[in-house]
C-alpha cells in the first residue's frame, strides 16, 4: 500500500527497525487513524463498554438504590427471568409485534411504493403525506393513537360505527390491545419500508417492463415475475430495521400511558426490561433481560451482516 | 372519509385522465391519504375546540363557530416551551458535533484503504442496530454513580451562566453523540462510496496530504449529504425519549425535554384532558414537521441509507 515511501528519504536506509516502524507509519492504517480513531473510542465505549457493563451488572444480584454489589457474580439472573411467566407473556408478545409489525410494513410499504411508482399529478405530495408519520416522535404519535382508539368518541369507533359495531375499548381490551398498537405502528412505519421499495425500484431498469410488456405479460405479472424478485435486497434490508425496532420500541408504549406499564396484554420485553430496572429498581434482574434482547437482535443483526458481506456490499 | 376536500381535488384531475384503471388508482391513493393524514387530522381539530365542543362533535369534524378555542394552544405553550428550548438546545450541537466525527470516522473508512477495515466497518454497524435497552442501565449508572458529569459541573453553575438544573442536557447530549456517531458515519459512508474516486486518486498521486484531500475535495463535494444528514439526525434525536427518561428522569425537572415533558400532559386523576393533550402534541412536533415539509426529499434520502 504505502507507495508513497518513494518520496520519503528513508528508502535510502537499509531494512533496519527504523525503517520498518517510519513504514507502518507512513501506511494508511496509521495515516487514517487521526480520521476515524476519536469517533471510534467514543463510539466503542459508549456501544461495546456498555454493553459489557450491562453484561457485569446482569451477574450480580444489584438491586435498590445504592452502587452496583460486586460481591456474587452468577446467572441466576437469567433463570430467574427464563422461569418468570410474565417473561414468558412478554416473550410472545414481542414476538408477534415482530412477525406481524414487520410483515404487514413490508407488503404494504411494497403495495404503496407500486402504487406510486407512475406518473401522476401531485405524486410528490402524496409520497410526503405517507412517510410523514415517520417524522413525528413515538411520543407525539402514541398520543395521537390514543386519542383514536378512544372507547367512545375516538375516530376509529365511530368509522366502525358506521359499520354496525359497537364501540370496542381498544387500548383497554387486552384481546385487542396488542393488535392495536401493531396497527399504529404500522401506520408510523409503512412510508418507511414504501421508499426503501421505491428506491428499489427506481433502480429497475424501465425497458425491462417494457419488454415484459411487448411480451405480453399483464401489469401484476410483470410486477410478481420480473419487478419484486429484483427488490430481495431492500426487502431484507428494510425486514432488518422493521424487526430490530420491534425488538426495542419503548417509546410508543411508554407513552401511550404515561407509565412504565403498558397497556395490558402488550407488556414486550423492552417495556419489561425498563420497568424491572427503572421502576422495581431490580437492576440485575433487568439487565438480565437487556442481554437477552441484545442477544436477539444479533441473530436478526448477524445474518443480514453477513449476507451483506459476502454480496460484496459491506 | 375525513380528507372530503383532497378528494374533490384529484376527482377533478382524474376527468381528463378518464379511465376506469386510473380512477382505481386514484381512488386508493386518496384513502392512503386519508389513512395517514386522520390521526393528525382528527388531533389538530381537537386541539382547537373547547371542552364541550370536543365531546359533542365527531373528531374529525370541525368544531362549530362558538365551539372554537386557542385555551388549549395556550396552556400546551406555556407547560411545553421549556421542554422544546432544551430539546433544541441539546439536539443542535448534538446533532452537528456528531456529524462532524462521522464524516471524518467514514473518509478514514471509506477513502483510504487498510487491511482490518472491514472488521471496524462491523463494529460500528453493530453498533447502528443494537437495541438501547442493551446499554440503558449502564448509562444510568455512569451518569449517576462513576461520572457524574451534570454534578461535577455545578462549580460552572455558580458563574451564574447557566441554571443548575439545565446542567443534566450535557450528559444528554453527549449520550446522543455517543450513540448517534455509528449510524450517522454509515450514512457518510454510503455517500462516500458512490463518489467519483478519480478526483481522490489524482490528488493522491499529486502528493497531496489525507487532510488536504479531505479538506479541499471531500468536505465540498459532500455538502449535500451533511443536509440530509442534518435533518436525518435532528430528527431522530429531537423525537428522541428514552435517553431524556434516563438521564433527565422527571417531565417537571428543569432539564426536561420536549419528549419529556409531553409524555405527561394531559392526564389526571379526573380523567384525560384531549383538547390540551392534542394541542401538545403538535406544538411538539412543530419543529421537526416544519423541517419535514421543507426538506422531506432529504429526509427520504436519510431514511433510505440509513434506516428507521
Amino acid at each position: 500500500m504505502a507507495t508513497h515511501e518513494a518520496t520519503g528519504e528513508s528508502v535510502a536506509d537499509s531494512v533496519g527497525w527504523r525503517t520498518k516502524f517510519r513504514y507502518v507509519l507512513n501506511g494508511d492504517f496509521v495515516r487514517s487513524l487521526p480520521f476515524w480513531g476519536i469517533p471510534f473510542v467514543i463510539m466503542g465505549i459508549a456501544v461495546y463498554g456498555g454493553i459489557g457493563y450491562n453484561i457485569a451488572i446482569s451477574l450480580t444480584d444489584t438491586a435498590g438504590i445504592g452502587p452496583v454489589d460486586w460481591s456474587s457474580l452468577d446467572l441466576e439472573m437469567y433463570s430467574q427471568a427464563l422461569a418468570e411467566p410474565a417473561v414468558h407473556r412478554a416473550a410472545m408478545n414481542t414476538f408477534v409485534l415482530l412477525v406481524a409489525f414487520t410483515a404487514i410494513c413490508l407488503v404494504l410499504g411494497l403495495f404503496l411504493a407500486v402504487l406510486l411508482d407512475r406518473q401522476f399529478r401531485f405524486k410528490q405530495q402524496t409520497q410526503m403525506i405517507y412517510l410523514l408519520p415517520m417524522s413525528l416522535s413515538f411520543v407525539v404519535t402514541a398520543k395521537l393513537w390514543v386519542w383514536m382508539y378512544d372507547a367512545e368518541v375516538g375516530v376509529i369507533n365511530v368509522v366502525l360505527g358506521l359499520f354496525g359495531i359497537s364501540p370496542i375499548n381498544f387500548l383497554g381490551n387486552p384481546s385487542f390491545s396488542l393488535a392495536a398498537i401493531i396497527f399504529a405502528l404500522i401506520w408510523q412505519f409503512s412510508g418507511y419500508t414504501m421508499i426503501v421499495y421505491l428506491a428499489g425500484l427506481q433502480s429497475i431498469p424501465e425497458s425491462q417492463f417494457e419488454a415484459a410488456q411487448i411480451d405480453g405479460a399483464s401489469t401484476i405479472r410483470i410486477y410478481l415475475r420480473v419487478i419484486i424478485p429484483q427488490l430481495k435486497a431492500a426487502s431484507v434490508s428494510a425486514a432488518v430495521v422493521l424487526m430490530v425496532f420491534a425488538l426495542k420500541t419503548f417509546t410508543f408504549l411508554y407513552a401511550l400511558t404515561g407509565g412504565y406499564t403498558p397497556p395490558k396484554g402488550t407488556d414486550i420485553l423492552a417495556t419489561l426490561m425498563m420497568r424491572e430496572a427503572f421502576n422495581n429498581v431490580q437492576w440485575a434482574y433487568g439487565a438480565a433481560i437487556a442481554t437477552m434482547l441484545l442477544i436477539m437482535a444479533l441473530g436478526v443483526i448477524s445474518p443480514y451482516l453477513y449476507y451483506q458481506h459476502r454480496q460484496g456490499s459491506l | 372519509m375525513a380528507r372530503e376536500s383532497l378528494a374533490d381535488i384529484d376527482v377533478a384531475g382524474i376527468v381528463r385522465g378518464m379511465n376506469a384503471r386510473r380512477l382505481g388508482i386514484y381512488i386508493v391513493v386518496t384513502l392512503f391519504i386519508a389513512f395517514f393524514l386522520a390521526p393528525l387530522e382528527a388531533g389538530i381539530l381537537t386541539a382547537i375546540k373547547t371542552d364541550a365542543s370536543i365531546a359533542n362533535t365527531m373528531p374529525f369534524l370541525p368544531p362549530g363557530a362558538d365551539g372554537v378555542t386557542a385555551e388549549n394552544i395556550g396552556t400546551a405553550f406555556s407547560q411545553l416551551q421549556g421542554g422544546i428550548i432544551n430539546s433544541l438546545v441539546m439536539a443542535v450541537p448534538a446533532t452537528l458535533i456528531t456529524i462532524v466525527f462521522a464524516s471524518m470516522a467514514a473518509y478514514g473508512l471509506t477513502m483510504i484503504d487498510w487491511r482490518g477495515q472491514v472488521g471496524i466497518l462491523i463494529l460500528f454497524l453493530i453498533g447502528v442496530f443494537v437495541p438501547y435497552q442493551a446499554v440503558i442501565i449502564p448509562i444510568d449508572k455512569f451518569w449517576y454513580q462513576v461520572f457524574p458529569l451534570a454534578q461535577m459541573l455545578e462549580p460552572v453553575a455558580r458563574l451564574k451562566l447557566v441554571e443548575p438544573g439545565h446542567l443534566q442536557l450535557v450528559p444528554l447530549t453527549i449520550t446522543h453523540i455517543a450513540y448517534g456517531i455509528p449510524i450517522v458515519t454509515v450514512l457518510f459512508r454510503g455517500y462516500y462510496q458512490s463518489m467519483p474516486t478519480s478526483y481522490i486518486e489524482a490528488a493522491k498521486i499529486d502528493g497531496k496530504s489525507l487532510t488536504s484531500i479531505y479538506k479541499d475535495i471531500v468536505l465540498p463535494l459532500s455538502k449535500p449529504m451533511f443536509g440530509v444528514v442534518f435533518i436525518y439526525q435532528f430528527t431522530q434525536i429531537y423525537n428522541e425519549f428514552l435517553f431524556s427518561l434516563t438521564i433527565i428522569k422527571y417531565a417537571n425537572a428543569t432539564a426536561a425535554t420536549m419528549t419529556l415533558v409531553l409524555s405527561g400532559i394531559g392526564a389526571s386523576i379526573s380523567g384525560v384532558d384531549y383538547g390540551l393533550r392534542m394541542a401538545a402534541a403538535f406544538l411538539a412536533a412543530l419543529p421537526t414537521l416544519v423541517l419535514y415539509i421543507a426538506f422531506s426529499e432529504q429526509f427520504a434520502k436519510g431514511l433510505q441509507t440509513g434506516g428507521a
